[in-house]
């Protein structure tokens, strides 16, 4: 029997009642070990007796039909066995939380990039140079692939409060300013993998991905079968930052590949392939409307997008998304633009909307302060909403405020010089400020935990995609338990185990952490009944049993094994309360008044993000979300071609990730304590992307601080910069 | 083709493609995927390996080429329960996330240290006899490693703290 459990009303701080004393604390990751020695198994890492090698096949036109894949060119070759095409291929990865089979577009081709075959060979360098050789005859279509000049566009609907108009007319100061930033990729690390073998007419599927639970039913769905008939297994994940959400082509094309030939065939997607056929950020052209008050007060916001996608894509980057809810105005208005282009679909990347469209609200926060004459944190401190600005919901907790004055306080902010009058030699020093927000979900999930002794088993399908969702379930389950984390074992990314929410939209550790926390709890009243105390009057604690003075230790009082099962899904506090992480990232930078080079300095977040589950991970998390901020103020860019939409920056040589010489050692990272009773019952909310949210606007503002000039375009490149100082 | 090599103390004979990298013969040939193939282009260090003593990608080697070279990997550094120094502190100071550039980062490191210690001077050092292991040291010579997760700061705290503990 599975406990049910829906967010109906806000919960008790259990976790602050338990004995263990091990929520919160920095403890080392358990998968630590294995992951320093290279024995962490990630999806391509295994070796499966008489295993093939599979190399995608890439279109090189933007739209049209192939005619011949032209499979005679090289089954001559040494060690070829088969070029495989099948109708249930598909185009894309699936979008994250799908549940069903993405594009399968048979012999059509819809971008520059997409697979269309897969070459099987005995080695995998005979496939690699079997899918170069391979020569395809294709019919050729007309299409647009330049975001900028498509005439298929779709305009939605201004959502709306107030009446932005009227409030904008009203206005003593108006800015309106228009952003680009160009489109990003995740990156992961790791390559797109997947290993496929069939047994009995069930497919086993090693790949690494992020939604188990989705991706199971993405591959079934995609092949035509039965669920049942489906096991995916993705226990160690080299990053996903959204890229690994949805099913991928190289799991399907192992999958029928596997099927076809009768023997485990593994995939691994060349670095190139990853640009070409992963799901990418939307570049973004988002036009900023900021009406005040001569005393400072917001009358009229307004944030429009536009956007691109392949078609047949649902997904649109939510661009406005956190300028929907971060302050107050009479009126305000939100219109989003959806370009259709024949290139490489979009989809999530880190923090979908906020990532980027943080960048051009905080910029643009920030020259109003400059336009109004005040600072740019009081300006911020004075336009926070009492209720979300769109739907009137109450907000859970929001410590914004707290976050900007102890970060002010912290960075030195009272010691800030007037723009564009600090240098130190040849280099140009400013400071910058941002806003970090990022809403907060909980998404279905489900969780067992065993109980033998003084030992615990959690199971789930969730994953660990470097999140420390290994160490973070084995805290929950031990403080519920009474347990040394270390007794505590956690088996995750397995479709066999209880379906959970998936690690994305920084939803994983609140929604599969309250499933472990509620199963765990359900032992806690079988504990309670053997040793013959009211439930709330039991305590655990380093194995041992307490209540009504009775005492008993657990690897005595439990014979048999205890298991509690539990599901957790949103309800009614999602209508009543909005919640949401906040925070204030600082940056200081240096910008070299000759070459335009800008190095940071420094960076600071102070956060509130519900309850901290482990110290260690939540600040790794939140370090690299602001990392990713640098990147996104100052380096990563995919350039595409805009004739035809391929990707030219297609290797980590031309598109650049922030490396260890581009991030300051000083990263300060500091947490205000928080307990978020509205979001779930153990208090937390999302870390991964609000560090990011926000970041990369602290340092763009700081370079316009540093040069008494502004950037409109991200990344803000040598010349950008330089042109920016032009007379 | 045959090439032999020894890897992690042992010897080894590999019959191989001729196109094989040392990066393939390590993960497929000798069962050793403690090395990671990030990019198989010389671009992100994730398979950093130690060659004759000295880090190189081995992304960028044909095995070929190496008949009775030397090679440490990272399971020739430590195994779960006996880590080095390095392999702890990352532990301890949570160097990495995801940990798929992690043995490249370790690998690296263990190279970078000795190449400092041995007064090997980088791009930022003040002058050609080598420098002191500061933040802005190991940030340049570590930057052949990237790191999507961003673990950067903690990577160096974790590289000081073995070098302190070494010391
Ligand atoms: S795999 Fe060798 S450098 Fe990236
Ligand atoms: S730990 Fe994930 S890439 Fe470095």
């Amino acid at each position: 029997m599975k406990d049910h459990f829906t967010m109906d009303e806000p919960q008790p701080r259990v976790l602050d009642e338990t004995k263990q004393g091990v929520i919160g604390t920095p403890m080392d990751r358990p998968d630590g070990a294995r992951k320093v020695s290279g024995t962490a198994g990630y999806a391509a890492d295994h070796k499966v007796e008489g295993m093939a090698h599979g190399v995608l096949v890439r279109a090189t036109i933007s739209r049209g039909r192939v005619t011949d894949i032209g499979r005679a060119s090289v089954m001559d070759l040494d060690g070829v066995i088969e070029v495989v095409t099948d109708p249930r291929m598909t185009r894309n990865p699936a979008q994250g939380m799908a549940g069903e089979a993405p594009v399968q577009p048979g012999d059509d081709v819809h971008y520059h990039g997409q697979p269309i075959a897969v070459v099987v060979a005995e080695t995998f360098e005979a496939a690699r140079d079997a899918a170069q050789r391979l020569v395809v005859t294709y019919r050729k279509e007309d299409a647009a692939s330049d975001p900028d000049a498509t005439p298929d566009t779709e305009v939605g609907d201004p959502e709306t409060a107030g009446d932005f108009d009227a409030a904008w007319a009203k206005a003593d100061v108006r800015l309106d300013r228009t952003y680009t930033t160009p489109s990003q990729v995740s990156a992961a690390m790791e390559p797109h993998a997947a290993i496929a073998e069939w047994t009995d007419g069930r497919v086993e599927l090693r790949s690494s991905l992020q939604m188990v639970r989705f991706n199971k039913a993405e591959l079934a769905d995609t092949l035509g079968i039965d669920a049942d008939r489906v096991r995916i297994l993705s226990p160690f994940v080299g990053g996903g930052f959204g890229s690994k959400l949805g099913l991928g082509p190289e799991a399907v094309a192992a999958a029928i590949a596997s099927e076809k030939l009768g023997r485990p065939v593994r995939v691994v997607m060349s670095r190139q392939n990853v640009f070409d056929a992963v799901l990418r950020r939307s570049e973004t052209r988002q036009r900023v409307r900021l009406g005040a008050s001569k005393d400072g007060q917001l009358l009229a916001l307004s944030h429009d997008d536009r956007v691109s996608n392949l078609d047949g894509e649902g997904f649109a980057e939510p661009v406005s998304q956190a300028s929907q809810f971060l302050y107050r105005a009479d009126g305000l208005s939100f219109t989003q633009t959806v370009a259709r282009i024949a290139a490489t679909p979009a989809g999530s990347v880190r923090a979908p909307g906020e990532a980027v469209g943080m960048v051009a609200l905080e910029a643009a926060m920030d020259e109003l302060a400059d336009e109004l004459g005040v600072d740019p944190v009081e300006l911020r401190l004075n336009n926070l909403p009492d209720t979300h600005p769109m739907d009137g919901r109450a907000f859970s907790t929001r410590r914004l405020a707290d976050c900007l004055q102890d970060g002010a306080a912290r960075f030195g902010w009272a010691d800030r010089w007037t723009r564009g009058t600090r240098r130190e030699g040849d280099w140009l020093i400013g400071m910058g400020v941002a806003s970090a927000a990022r809403s907060n979900m909980l998404v279905k999930s489900a969780a067992r935990v065993r109980l033998q002794g003084d030992r615990a088993v959690v199971e789930t399908d969730m994953t660990d995609i470097g999140t420390g969702t290994y160490a973070i379930l084995s805290q929950i389950a031990g403080e519920m338990l009474g347990l040394s984390p270390d007794r505590v074992d956690v088996r995750l990314g397995d479709s066999d185990l209880p379906g959970a929410s998936g690690s994305g939209g920084s939803f994983g550790a609140s929604s599969a952490g309250s499933a472990t926390f509620l199963a765990a709890k359900r032992i806690r009243r079988d504990i309670a009944r053997k040793l013959g105390c009211p439930e709330d009057a039991l305590t655990l604690q380093n194995g041992r049993a307490r209540g009504d003075n009775r005492e008993a230790d657990l690897s005595e009082l439990i014979d048999q094994e205890l298991v509690g099962e539990a599901e957790i899904e949103a309800g009614k506090t999602d209508e009543s309360h909005f919640s949401a992480g906040f925070g204030a990232h600082f940056a200081e930078v240096a910008v070299n008044e000759w070459t335009g080079e800008v190095r940071v300095r420094r960076m600071l977040a102070v956060m509130s993000m519900g309850r901290i589950l482990n110290e260690k991970t939540a600040r790794s998390q939140a370090l690299g979300g602001m990392i990713w901020g640098i990147g996104t103020a100052l380096t990563e860019e995919v350039q595409s071609d805009a004739r035809d939409g391929h990707v030219v920056t297609r290797d980590l040589a031309n598109y650049h990730v922030p490396s260890h010489a581009d991030v300051p050692g000083d990263m300060q990272v500091v947490f205000l304590e928080e307990r978020d009773d509205w979001a779930n019952p153990i208090q937390t909310k999302g870390i991964g992307e609000l560090g990011i949210s926000g970041a990369g606007a602290a340092v763009i503002n700081a370079i316009s601080h540093a040069t008494g000039h502004r950037t409109y375009d991200c990344p803000a490149l040598p010349d950008r910069v330089i042109s920016s100082l032009a007379p | 083709m045959k090439t032999t090599l020894t890897v992690n103390g042992r010897s080894h004979q590999v019959e191989h493609d001729a196109r094989r990298t040392l990066l393939d013969t390590i993960r497929d040939d000798l069962g050793l995927p403690g090395t990671k193939k990030g990019c198989d282009h010389g671009q992100c260090g994730a398979c950093t390996i130690l060659l004759n003593g000295e880090r190189v990608n081995s992304c960028l080697c044909l095995t070929a080429m190496h008949d009775g070279d030397d090679i440490t990997t990272i399971e020739g550094i430590g195994s779960p329960d006996r880590l080095s120094a390095l392999q702890k502190a990352f532990v301890e100071k949570d160097g990495y996330q995801c940990g798929y550039c992690t043995p490249g980062q370790i690998m690296s490191a263990t190279a970078m240290l000795r190449e400092v210690s041995e007064g090997a001077p980088s791009y930022v050092s003040g002058d050609l006899d080598g420098a002191a292991l500061t933040d802005a040291e190991m940030a340049e010579r570590m930057s052949g490693n990237l790191c999507r997760c961003s673990a950067y700061p903690l990577i160096r705290e974790a590289i000081l703290m073995a070098s302190e503990a070494e010391t």
